[in-house]
């Protein structure tokens, strides 16, 4: 699965098996918090059965940083993805820009089971470097967005609460509260506005270890693929804390690209142009 | 004018007391608007250039204020499993900090390492609690090996340890100020260790960095509000209880102070003021000079009172005696301190506007408010002349050593004066705090154990985007980062050179020859990117890569020095750049830089006012004396006691910080007073046709036990100061009480010296035409008190 789909999506789907009543959040309009979990979860659950059967993907991104200086930098990727049936989905990423990664590429193994595998492949030494690391909340190429944000989502990783339903810009959304059950997670909660129609994650909020709001993710220009499958074309992470912002840009996105799981190794990595 | 004045005093005090008392309650609601600014940064403008370098490295790296816990073991290890247990802990629950951002200790530092192709990166310290002796000795091993660790994070010799808390305060504005913020996370911080110390009695635990140091602000200058200034009042009470031996008089003058100083903060107020630390002490310094003015009217008043006058006529007598020399002492002690908004630093500049606002406030209630209450209440005197005689002896004595005394004084003066050379200009912002406080406490203990805690911090701009991949860019990095630790005013230094150094040494299965720069930027560019998509939540290389990573920030910790030193070393360092490193940009900046430099710039421009106050107060003192020569003869008894007493403080201590510098402006506006009362009353004496022997005799009877009391309360007030924790402040008050006592000295023994020997063949002085309205005395017995006079 695509990272930056399965942001989306990750941020937005739930499987029964982690749901669990978030015993400090009551819900609006309470009729309960087993209620409210389970509201929440349903929730979940339509929304993933909404995106099931993507299949594969390509697409083409740009990535802008700015500092509250007003410095920018701009990253452009590549990634293909890989829907996995019954396990988590495969990721590979491409660095186009900036000049010096060129060529870098970046697997990643997402799992329901057991952590994320993921490699790195460095052209200049040319060799395949596993990342053996349990972080996954750093920034993702010093941008705003952790790897944790756009790492494949796995239902176990997040138990899911209603809270309440609200207009926002405009849209009337679900609020869903979803709090991440890694301990090696960045965040200590997120939480998701998703429009009531199709279901699409609107704004994600996520709060730090100590509680605090630390970003807001915007989703906008939502297009339809396959008849089914929506996708937002610009993601926008504000960082509250440090003022700094980061732009993510879709500009090409191609479903049904031949892609198949021999795409998806560490042989292959070192081919991927 | 003063006749209306006067009438309408005596004819309606109730009417004049309720209007005065709803005046000064209108003007005192203003307080409500004062609010307390602990940021450090009041003391400086938002244009000082040092503080917009700060500004601007913090917008483009991330911020970096800090409050750092240094961690003591008793058994002088923090190797042991209890004690990294112990840090373990403290770091985790540092996370909850709030406005935290990272939290970095040897605990979590990002351990890198090589296994086949697997890069690892992890907390160096796990488990803590099931180490073996064989682990902790590898940790220990790889701490002390590791530059960003050791002496920065970790004592050198493993005796004390630091968790460093970033946190992201949001700026302190023109109208929004932080210090709620600080204190929120000093209390946090302290409550964590509180909690951690009566679990691991083993561990002392100390609070250091920018955070910490704003706290210490906003706290030690709150506490001297609440200490310093009750006491003053305290002994303000207990002076005016002897001098003026009546507790309605007193009464009736604390009264006065007190309106004086709500009226004074209330108008501040109004007036968009806030307090700082700079201006906490308005009221200490205002009340001091207050007095002064009281004690002149009521001793007058209670002087008419002996001589069998009654209360109304006394009080008249009393205003009419003492408006002019009052407003004019008054108006040249504001001129004095009005001079300083000239400072560079805004609140020396807000104390200035302040205090002057305070003084004029002091004269005008104790012109109007005073006398209305002297009237209401039932003050009584015994009809008895007082006789002391002591003045008049003492002239005696002045009059025939004139001939020793001249040259002894004036030999006294130059010596003491040439030691004026020992000061220099230093601010060490470490030591703004008395010993004694817990800042202060703890930046010694850490000095102690571990390192400084000024800072440097450095940004090396390549100038193209992604640069600091550049192996020629890390180079001269890494070649500086050597250079600086090289200085011995550096501590420890924190780099991306040494982490890119590190990451090609795991690259090539953890083999230390190639603990080096990488080969080419390529490389290095990915190993960074390796590097970044392996840490965690907050231990990010944010705070040291900009976001086109065309730059990076290099940290230095510094010894406690002083500005000079730092300065120095920042001077050092642009020039070894220049050679080096010509084709990258260096900035340099950090709130130690910020003070070292306000010091430098704050004392030229302290340097203009105290030319503008001579300028605009001698002017003054022509005015008010009518006499051009002996203006001109009062620029020596004027510039004298500041003078002899910088050689002193030479001396004593040589240091010429923020608070120093404003002490000749503001000194030069008080010491005036008792100048103009002198040579006033000389004048006067001589255009009555008396000799300069007869009129320095009648100059010391009649004002020279008013100036031996003014000064005794200046002294006693500006001294109170001393006590204050805030070092800017205690030396200040130090300072200004050492030059008020001397110039007492001048003007009792070289002043009269000085007038005997020049007006020695000029016996029968000229009258004036005009006859004197201001200075005007009445005839009075020349034996006497207490402020009869000007």
């Amino acid at each position: 699965m695509n990272i930056f789909l399965s942001l989306i999506t990750a941020l937005t789907l739930a499987t029964p098996l982690v749901a669990q009543a978030d015993t400090t959040q009551p819900a609006a309009g309470s009729t309960g918090q087993q209620n409210a979990a389970e509201k929440g979860l349903a929730i979940a659950k339509d929304r993933k059965q909404r995106d099931l059967g993507w299949g594969n993907s390509e697409a083409r991104m740009t990535m802008t940083l700015r500092n509250s200086q007003g410095e920018e930098s701009v990253r452009e990727i590549r990634l293909k993805s890989l829907e996995v049936v019954d396990d988590g989905d495969k990721g590979l990423t491409i660095f186009d820009e900036p000049r010096d990664v060129k060529g870098t590429a970046f697997l990643n193994f997402s799992h329901t089971g057991k952590p994320d595998e993921q490699w790195l492949y460095l052209p200049a030494l040319k060799r395949v470097k596993r990342i053996a690391s349990r972080n996954k909340s750093g920034p993702f190429m010093g941008s705003e967005f952790a790897y944790e944000d756009m790492s494949s989502f796995e239902l176990e990783k997040y138990s899911f609460t209603y809270l309440r339903e609200e207009t926002l810009n405009g849209v009337v959304c679900h609020v869903v509260e979803q709090i991440p059950t890694d301990e090696f997670s960045g965040y200590t909660k997120q939480i998701v506005w998703l429009d009531t129609e199709h279901l699409r994650a609107q704004q994600v909020e996520f709060y730090d270890r100590k509680k605090s709001l630390l970003k807001t993710l915007s989703f906008s220009d939502y297009k339809l693929y396959k008849d089914k499958f929506w996708r937002a074309d610009v993601l926008t992470m504000v960082n509250h804390q440090n003022g700094k912002s980061t732009v993510l840009n879709t500009s090409e996105l191609r479903f049904d690209t031949g892609l198949t799981d021999a795409d998806f190794n560490d042989a292959t990595l070192s081919r991927v142009r | 004018m003063k006749t209306l004045w006067l009438n309408t005093i005596l004819r309606y005090p109730w009417i004049l007391l309720l209007l005065l008392l709803a005046l000064a309650f209108g003007a005192s609601v203003g307080g409500k608007n004062l609010y307390f600014r602990g940021d450090y940064k009041v003391f400086f403008s938002q244009d000082y250039a040092p503080l917009q370098d700060f500004e601007e490295m913090q917008r483009i790296f991330n911020k970096n204020d800090n409050i750092s816990v240094l961690v003591v073991p008793q058994n002088g290890d923090v190797f042991t499993n209890e004690n990294l247990t112990l840090l373990a802990e403290l770091t985790k629950e540092a996370w909850q900090t709030p406005f935290s951002s990272r939290v970095d200790s040897v605990v979590n530092f990002q351990h890198t390492w090589s296994e086949y192709d697997d890069m690892i990166v992890e907390d160096l310290v796990q488990n803590p609690q099931d180490l073996s002796a064989a682990d902790l000795q590898r940790i220990r091993n790889i701490a002390f090996n590791e530059p960003n660790l050791n002496g920065g994070l970790v004592a050198e010799d493993g005796r004390a340890a630091i968790v460093n808390i970033t946190v992201q305060i949001p700026d302190a504005t023109e109208t929004k100020d932080n210090t709620a913020e600080v204190i929120q996370v000093v209390d946090f911080v302290k409550g964590l260790t509180d909690e951690l110390s009566s679990r691991y009695p083993q561990a002392a635990f100390y609070h250091t960095g920018v955070i910490p140091m704003n706290y210490s602000f906003a706290t030690e200058g709150q506490k001297d509000m609440e200490t310093l200034v009750p006491a003053m009042l305290g002994l303000i009470v207990l002076m005016l209880a002897v001098m003026l031996r009546s507790v309605l008089a007193m009464l009736a003058t604390v009264v006065v102070l007190v309106l004086t100083i709500s009226v004074t903060m209330g108008l501040g107020g109004w007036l968009g003021f806030f307090l700082s630390t700079g201006t906490i002490n308005v009221p200490i310094v205002v009340m001091t000079l207050a007095v002064a003015d009281c004690v002149h009217l009521v001793a007058s008043a209670q002087f008419a009172m002996r001589e069998g006058r009654s209360r109304s006529e006394a009080i008249g007598f009393a205003l009419d005696l003492n408006l002019m020399p009052v407003f004019i002492t008054s108006a040249t002690t504001a001129v004095g301190f009005l001079t300083l908004v000239l400072s560079e630093s805004p609140v020396l500049a807000d104390f200035g506007i302040l205090s002057a606002i305070g003084v004029m406030v002091a004269f005008v209630l104790s012109v109007t408010l005073l006398p209305v209450l002297l009237l209401i209440l039932p003050v009584r005197v015994k009809v008895s002349p007082e006789h002391h005689g002591g003045m008049e002896k003492f002239a005696g004595w002045v009059v025939r050593h004139q001939r020793t005394l001249l040259p002894v004084t004036a030999l006294l003066m130059l010596i003491f004066g040439s030691f004026v050379t020992l000061n220099v200009v230093n601010d060490e912002s470490t030591k703004y705090f008395a010993k004694g406080t817990d800042f202060r406490d703890s930046v010694d203990i850490q000095e102690e154990y571990l390192s400084g805690t000024e800072t440097i911090d450095w940004a090396l701009y390549s100038g193209e985007a992604q640069g600091v991949n550049a192996p020629e860019f890390i180079a001269k990095t890494e070649a500086f980062a050597e250079w600086l630790r090289q200085q011995p005013e550096v501590d420890h230094v924190t780099t991306l050179s040494d982490t890119f150094k590190r990451l090609n040494k795991n690259m090539h299965g953890d083999d230390e020859s190639y603990y080096r720069i990488p080969q080419d930027r390529e490389l290095a560019a990915q190993y960074l990117l390796l590097y970044e998509m392996s840490l965690p939540y907050g231990l990010d290389l944010n705070n040291q890569l900009n976001v086109d990573k065309s730059s990076t920030r290099l940290t230095s910790t510094l010894k406690n020095l002083g500005s000079k030193e730092i300065v120095e070393l920042e001077d050092r360092a642009r020039a070894w750049f220049a050679e080096n490193a010509a084709g990258i940009r260096l900035a340099a900046a950090s709130p130690s830089l910020m003070f070292s430099h306000i010091g430098e710039t704050n004392m030229d421009s302290m340097i203009v006012s105290m030319i503008a106050a001579l300028i605009l107060i001698s002017a003054l003192l022509v005015v008010a004396l009518r006499s051009v020569r002996l203006g001109a003869i009062s620029l020596i008894p004027n510039l004298g006691p500041a003078l002899v007493g910088f050689g002193i403080w030479g001396l004593i201590s040589g240091e010429i910080n923020l608070g120093l510098s404003i002490v000749a402006s503001m000194t030069l506006g008080i010491i005036v007073d008792d100048t103009v009362h002198f040579l006033a009353k000389y004048k006067r004496a001589r255009d009555d046709g008396k000799d300069a022997e007869a009129a320095v005799r009648y100059a010391f009877s009649s004002v020279g036990r008013a100036l031996l009391i003014t000064t005794v309360v200046l002294v006693a007030g500006f001294s109170m100061l001393a006590f204050s924790a805030f070092r800017l402040n205690s030396d200040m008050g130090l300072a200004t009480a050492l030059i008020i006592f001397i110039a007492l000295l001048v003007d009792f023994f070289f002043l009269p010296a000085f007038l005997l020997r020049l007006d020695k063949n000029n016996q029968a002085h000229c009258n004036t035409p005009h006859k004197q309205q201001e200075l005007k005395t009445e005839t009075h017995p020349a034996s006497t008190l207490t402020g009869e006079t000007l």
